[in-house]
């Protein structure tokens, strides 16, 4: 089973990151940008069946830090399974 | 005197040898190396110290992976008896990522790399680090990071400023972190993270540019809490 984890920083905690390329954007010329937010995608190959719950402790442990950051967990397959 | 003390290695540390040298020159005891695949630490540790560098290439986040290496079950296990615990720089890191110390040090707010000696201010003397110093002396430790930007909820940082659990606040804040926060103490003020490098401020120079011997009063301070308790 394929699956995306999307990693972002937290509304309201501040991007420097973002916030560069925002600036840049507008060097290049680039009008009407409002915002610029960066994330981290991480696609995994799990076993057929793996529960929420555990892609959910995966998301809370390790790979997104609760403190600064949300996770998104999107299945790209294997949706007939029960979540 | 008995003075036993660890210091991690992880792949990427490279202050492991600096934070072991500043130990053994003021403990005067061999500073003993630990690796982080080890799954336990020598027995009856009295100081155990994170380096700086970048462990594991600071892959995911700066000490998210070494904050769930083997040996740091050990060291939460360790730190969970009371027995002193320094992280600096991305030990620092490694502490808030494996969750003894609170909040997350993210990206310099200006974005680069942060070279340089700073101004810091003693924020309590309370713990085992810092009790050698008075409340509000300025003292010049170098800084050398790009994730030192301190962050947490503003609850947190209430908390942690009641408490007295801010150790050292920058004077000139290099690089975004919230409430000019440099180091912070866990709740019984055994953990220590910081993001300044004391371990490279170990000998008076032949000018105040080039270094100074501010970085070890801390370490005096640990030994001698440790030898006076």
């Amino acid at each position: 089973m394929k699956v995306r984890i999307l990693v972002r920083l937290k509304p309201g905690v501040l991007d420097p990151q973002g916030r560069a390329v925002h600036h840049s954007l507008d060097s290049l010329g680039f009008a009407g940008v409002e915002d610029v937010r960066i994330g981290r995608l991480i696609e995994m190959d799990v076993a057929d069946g793996t529960s929420d719950e555990t892609l959910t402790k995966m998301c809370e442990q390790l790979l997104a830090n609760m403190v600064i950051e949300d996770f998104a967990i999107e299945k790209l397959d294997g949706q007939k399974e029960p979540a | 005197m008995a003075f036993r003390a660890a210091v991690i290695t992880f792949p990427g540390s490279n202050c492991d040898r600096d934070m072991a040298v500043a130990i053994e020159a003021v403990s005067g005891q061999p500073a003993l190396r630990v690796w982080h695949g080890d799954a336990d630490l020598p027995d009856n540790l009295d100081f155990i110290a994170l380096p700086g560098g970048f462990s594991y290439g600071d892959y995911l986040r700066s000490g998210a992976m070494a904050a769930k290496s083997p040996i740091l079950r050990a060291v939460v296990e360790a730190a969970g008896r009371g027995v002193p615990v320094l992280g600096v720089c991305n030990g620092f890191q490694v502490l808030t990522e494996s969750g003894l110390l609170p909040g997350a040090l993210m990206r310099n707010a200006g974005q680069t790399f942060v070279c340089r000696t700073v101004d810091l201010e003693v924020a309590n003397t309370s713990s085992p680090f810092t009790t050698g110093f008075a409340q509000g002396e300025h003292i010049r430790i170098p800084v050398a990071h790009h994730d030192g930007n301190y962050f947490a909820d503003q609850a947190t940082l209430d908390a942690l400023e009641g408490e007295g659990r801010v150790a050292f606040r920058y004077a000139d804040n290099p690089n975004g972190s919230q409430r000019d926060i440099a180091g912070v103490l866990s709740a019984n003020g055994r953990v220590l993270g910081m993001m300044p490098h004391p371990e490279r401020a170990m000998e008076p120079a032949a000018h105040p540019s080039l270094g100074g011997a501010d970085g070890r009063k801390l370490f005096e301070n640990v030994v001698g809490a440790l030898v006076a308790a």
